[in-house]
């Protein structure tokens, strides 16, 4: 991805900072900036929620559909998670079909969802091996400033504990909508944490400029029981095995504290 | 498709269902420079997975403007063949492939010396001809390979394996149906001089104690995967001077 270009003399002053355990926006090592959750913001859809995460913007809208099931889970309803990167969310966004970057934050959005088991999929089978509810997930950036993952995965859990299902009844395998809502069956609340390492330090939630001046970057997924349930490492650094541990624990601790504000929120 | 249930994937005397011990890894087949165009190529057997890897460059970019001043610039495709799976899997490349392309290609530049070809690309192709779990470990090992059959200076090889939970129990190198049916896959990446960690992937559902233990096996088995690439590179050499000598 094409970035501005950050003035080497700042990146140098980043690096500098964090190695003295600081940061040029006033913020500890582990602390997030100030998080900002509204939801149902979008009345067409199903569930929807903005996040602010510092001046990083995402909006998150669900839809639900009738659809087939895949084969080899011919009872459970589906999840869709795509992300949009939009051209007005940043310079280095260009239009047209997801680029590499944008798949991979939807598949990292879509594992700590799905391997948490955060919807309870088997609830959404209308008839088996004909028709399920599909819930999509599309997440759209609305302004880049860093840390896109954290701030999708939790703009996605707040939208789909916003979200509200029709009520219905199945008459000759066809759906009747009945008058009334129920929400979506949310059982589990997985929360992203992203580290990046700079100057061999490990710092979470990047701003933009961070994220320019970092070796690599680690997202770490818990559940509600503090159990991870997803991972990814990006960029073209590495980790040591000791710095992975590290990121771990710090990992569960601020999901909790992120948790209690989303499922609030 | 047939729904097929394995009962046990962990048989009571610890044994797996290929009958491996939790700690096994799959019999690994290495082969380097099996490619005539390609600068540089690898193959791997890794239990039934059979997968290709090719490298061209450093050589000219196209186009143009994706050049970096002051670096070379590794792009890679991770595809799988039509055939590799059960079912057939659209040649059109899946937000799967992508992603894997992705992980794979920033797992190997902390390899590379790019700052030695400003202006070039070097071009990664895997093609993964049989699939049967654990493909992106199993190709960013041949991977690794074939950038040092090309001649690519490289800090070390990159040595890939996954870690993860089946049945309750913790195991090493992962099959298509233990992958499938099992509670947590872990692939992780390897680069022994430095000690760094270079993909990093988690799907699953696993306590931090058993997170630190999955880190560690799958280490491990990078390590020992290590030993099969030196032996592959080495291997190869040997051929040659052999040839030379006659």
């Amino acid at each position: 991805m094409k970035y501005p270009i950050v003035i080497r003399v700042k990146q140098k002053r980043i690096a500098q900072l964090v190695s003295h355990g600081k940061r040029l926006d006033g913020r500890g090592l582990t602390d997030y900036r100030e998080l900002q959750i509204e939801t149902g913001v979008v009345g067409r859809a199903e569930g929807s929620a903005r996040v602010r995460l510092g001046k990083t913007e995402v909006l998150v809208g669900i839809k639900i559909d009738v659809g087939e099931p895949f084969p080899d889970v011919p009872d459970k309803g589906v999840l869709t998670v795509n992300a949009e990167l939009v051209p007005l969310a940043s310079p280095s966004f260009e239009p047209g079909p997801p680029n590499e970057n944008a798949v991979e934050l939807a598949r990292i959005v879509d594992r700590g969802i799905r391997e948490s088991k955060a919807i309870a999929l088997e609830e959404l089978c209308v008839e088996p091996g004909k028709k399920v509810f599909i819930v999509f997930v599309d997440v759209y950036v609305l302004n880049h400033d860093g840390n896109l993952i954290d701030a999708s995965a939790m703009a996605a859990l707040a939208a789909l504990l916003n979200t509200k299902m029709f009520n219905y009844e199945v008459k000759e395998g066809e759906i009747e909508v009945k008058p009334g809502y129920t929400p979506l069956p949310v059982r589990d609340y997985p929360v992203a944490v992203t580290f990046a390492k700079i100057n061999d330090k490990l710092i979470v939630d990047p701003w933009l400029e961070e994220e320019q001046v970092m070796d690599a970057r680690l997202t770490i997924t818990t559940d509600k029981d503090g159990n991870i349930c997803a991972l990814q490492k990006g960029g073209y650094g590495y980790f040591t095995t000791q710095q992975i541990l590290e990121a771990a624990k710090i990992a569960k601790e601020k999901a909790e504290e992120l948790r209690k504000l989303v499922v609030k929120g | 498709m047939v729904k097929k249930k394995t009962e046990k994937l962990i048989d009571k005397n610890n044994l797996r269902v290929d009958g491996r011990e939790l700690n096994q890894l799959r019999p690994i087949k290495l082969e380097v420079g099996v490619l005539g165009n390609a600068d540089g190529s690898a193959y791997i057997e890794q239990g039934k997975n059979k997968i290709l890897a090719a490298v061209y460059g450093p050589k000219e970019i196209h186009p143009k403007h994706l050049a970096a001043p002051d670096r070379a610039v590794l792009r890679c495709r991770y595809h799988m063949a039509p055939f590799s799976v059960q079912e057939r899997k659209s040649p059109a490349p899946s937000r799967r492939e992508v992603e894997l392309s992705k992980v794979i290609k920033e797992a190997l530049e902390p390899t590379i010396f790019v700052e030695y070809y400003p202006r070039t690309s070097i071009d990664m192709f895997i093609e993964v001809l049989q699939a049967d779990g654990g493909t992106r470990c199993a190709s960013l090992t041949a991977a690794s390979l074939a950038l040092a059959d090309a001649g690519i200076p490289m800090r070390d090889l990159v040595a890939a394996c996954a870690a993860g939970k089946v049945d309750g129990r913790l195991v090493l190198d992962l099959n298509d149906v233990e992958d499938k049916e099992g509670e947590a896959d872990l692939p992780l990446a390897w680069i022994p001089s430095l000690n760094a960690v270079t993909l990093l992937q988690m799907d699953g559902r696993v306590t931090l104690e058993e997170f630190e233990q999955l880190v560690n096996m799958a280490v491990e088995g990078c390590k020992q995967i290590y030993q099969f690439q030196k032996e592959a590179l080495k291997a190869k050499y040997i051929a040659v001077k052999e040839e030379v000598q006659e």
